[in-house]
């Protein structure tokens, strides 16, 4: 049984608490959050032992594991005393708002030898998964050029205020919604190294950018465009497309189907010469608890796994995550 | 409940399996007048309910049908509540609190939240009731006797083990509305386990079963199981596994499973209505034949 705490019952936060309380070997043994109705339901409904103090839940419940689903601008400070403590971290993403207080956190954890992992769910996605596999398997020749994609309709009309129109919160098109392209690009490709380009377009926003829109050179060289509109009503949620070109083939992947073009026959098992297409139907693996998608569970699985030694901690890591900061942190300073 | 019941993706672009094919399903049903003529032609073939999702859109499309109460007399709606998104969207922008005071209608929470009063079940209950009321608003005079949870919902109260929330919706549909309740869920086996624990006999379910194991928690073996040995009434969804199966064969497996009380499926053509349709029919057929 791994004993896990939750700090930060939001939209996130709820919808981990519900996968681990699902989870035969998880016992959660605290949840905190700020919000009296949030902690009341959690408390009489789920049982849940409920804190407004993460320290002083984490004093009294002893974890082994804590998921961390607060505003960003919280993680950097939480997570630090979470390794401190020798505890097991799972953060929401993005990782951190600057890359040196990241960068201390990834030390920190390798010093404790703690397991680590942030939130990227699209890289438990089958399609994703796949897109991953065929380009490790070199299958389309040398890799020259890249589109990564996201739309969505989260912002479409002159907004309230919150966290997420903050910029110093971890608001933002570029922060909440670009990073888990960039995150795919780089954990599929190599990491960002220069960005060419950049612009940060605001729709309705007045504080944050509503748009994003970059040319990015990877650490292989290879050139791509970034692409990605929350303001985007067209769409019914977020929807995240990448497309890969290589000398021996193309790559042209959302969640739900992945097209392959390919140059050669033979050139992948289970690939023929020209177009493919496959469906998430056959590229999924069955969870055993699936609230709104697999690749949730699969990711909190991943993790209790970790914990428990049963797989390594490789994937989404702090360190993967913080390439992920670091190209926001550079797509950021190249609009300026 | 009828062995087919037409399902309502279609119309609202959603599609499992193709972004493209939401794009193209969002463009030929741009019109209301086109989603009538799609259920009209479901009619036509004999299937009489229609099951949806509380989309905006569909105000539209409960005005038409009320205002041909001659035409529409043996058509019946099974609402399924909320339509996710439309709150997913308003807690990522407002966060949990704010989607609430933002949809609970009336001034439930003036007081609520300023002080630090202990939040009481019937609080939230009461919450839970308001939502299903404002939900229901546009079906008023419309057959609706079966009322769905959408799988968000449900699953997310599976997990945080609030039963006792899925119970009270059972309840409060029956009193309010005279219907039954139904709930759409990911995870069957799961769900009919608390249901049963909380008092419901055999519970209305709607949950992916589909030859491809898609989406089935656990697997095809633990859904076979429980639809063998277990009392529920099941509707199936996704038997064509997001489209990755084909009609004929996805018919075979769920016709050939006990226990399955209707089969949900959306189709945009009316050639691809009355294969479906026909294909439940002949493997039922073979069933009795046999």
């Amino acid at each position: 049984m791994i004993k896990v705490a939750l700090i930060g019952a939001g939209k996130m936060g709820i919808s981990h608490l519900s996968i681990l309380g699902a989870n035969p070997n998880v016992e959660v043994v605290g949840v905190c959050d700020t919000s009296k109705m949030v902690n009341d339901f959690l408390n009489r409904y789920g049982k849940f032992s409920c804190f407004t103090d993460y320290q002083k839940m984490l004093d009294e419940t002893k974890p082994d594991a804590v998921f961390v689903a607060v505003p960003t601008k919280f993680h950097y400070a939480i997570i630090k005393e979470l390794l401190n403590r020798k505890l097991h971290v799972f953060a929401e993403k993005p990782f951190c708002l600057t890359s040196a207080q990241g960068k201390e956190l990834i030390d920190l954890a390798l010093h404790q030898g703690v397991v680590n992992q942030v939130g990227y769910h699209n890289k438990f996605i089958g399609t994703f998964k796949e897109v991953k596999r065929i380009v490790d398997s070199g299958a389309l020749g040398k890799i020259h050029h890249f589109v990564g994609e996201s739309y969505g309709p989260v912002v479409t009309k002159p907004q309230q205020s919150t966290w997420r129109s903050d910029p110093t919160e971890g608001g933002g098109c570029l922060l909440d919604y670009a990073a888990h392209v960039i995150d795919l690009l780089i954990g599929t490709l190599a990491p960002v190294s220069v960005v060419k380009g950049s612009v940060l377009d605001s729709i309705y926003s007045t504080s944050v950018e509503d748009a994003v829109y970059s040319l990015l050179e990877l650490s292989n060289k290879v050139k791509g465009v970034l692409s990605v509109n929350w303001s985007d009503e067209t769409y019914r949620k977020m929807s995240t497309t990448i497309t890969i070109l290589g000398t021996k083939g193309k790559i042209i992947s959302d969640a739900s189907e992945l097209k392959v073009f390919l140059k050669d026959s033979n050139a992948l098992p289970g690939y023929d010469k020209g177009w493919n297409v496959k469906n998430i139907t056959e590229l999924t693996e069955p969870v055993n608890f699936n609230l709104r998608g697999e690749e949730y569970t699969s990711q909190v699985d991943y993790f209790i796994n970790a914990v428990a030694g049963k797989v390594p901690n490789t994937i989404n890591t702090f360190q993967s995550a913080w390439y992920t900061d670091w190209a926001i942190e550079l797509i950021r300073n190249n609009a300026k | 409940m009828e062995r087919v019941i037409f399902g309502d993706n279609q119309f609202f672009a959603v599609n499992h399996i193709s972004d493209e094919k939401s794009r193209a399903q969002s463009i030929k049903f741009k019109e209301d007048s086109a989603i009538i003529k799609t259920l009209d032609e479901a009619r036509a073939v004999g299937i009489n309910t229609f099951m949806c999702t509380t989309h905006d859109r569909i105000v539209n499309i409960c005005n038409i049908i009320r205002s041909q109460p001659e035409k529409y007399k043996d058509f019946t709606i099974y609402p399924c509540m909320p339509y996710a998104h439309k709150y997913a969207n308003a807690v990522t922008e407002l966060g949990i609190t704010g989607t609430i005071k933002q949809y609970v209608p009336g001034n439930f929470f003036g007081s609520m939240f300023k002080g630090g009063v202990a939040f009481l079940s019937k609080d939230y209950l009461s919450i839970m009731e308001l939502l299903v009321d404002a939900e229901m608003k546009m079906f008023k005079n419309i057959n609706t006797p079966v009322i769905f949870l959408q799988n968000v919902i449900t699953d997310l109260l599976l997990g945080l083990r609030a039963d006792e929330v899925l119970i009270a919706f059972y309840h409060y549909v029956k009193k309010k509305y005279n219907a039954e309740a139904g709930f759409i869920t990911m995870n069957m086996p799961k769900l009919l386990d608390v249901l049963e624990k909380g008092g419901i006999e055999n519970p209305i379910i709607c949950a992916s079963i589909n030859k491809a194991g898609f989406r089935m928690s656990g697997g095809n073996d633990v859904y076979e199981d429980v639809l063998k040995t277990r009392k529920l009434r099941a509707i199936a969804m996704q038997v064509l596994g997001g489209g990755a199966i084909h009609p004929k064969e996805a018919m075979e497996y769920v016709c050939g499973l006990p226990n399955i009380e209707s089969i949900l499926f959306g189709a945009s053509s009316k050639a691809n209505i009355e294969s479906t349709y026909n294909y439940v029919h002949a493997f039922d057929q073979q069933k009795i034949n046999a």
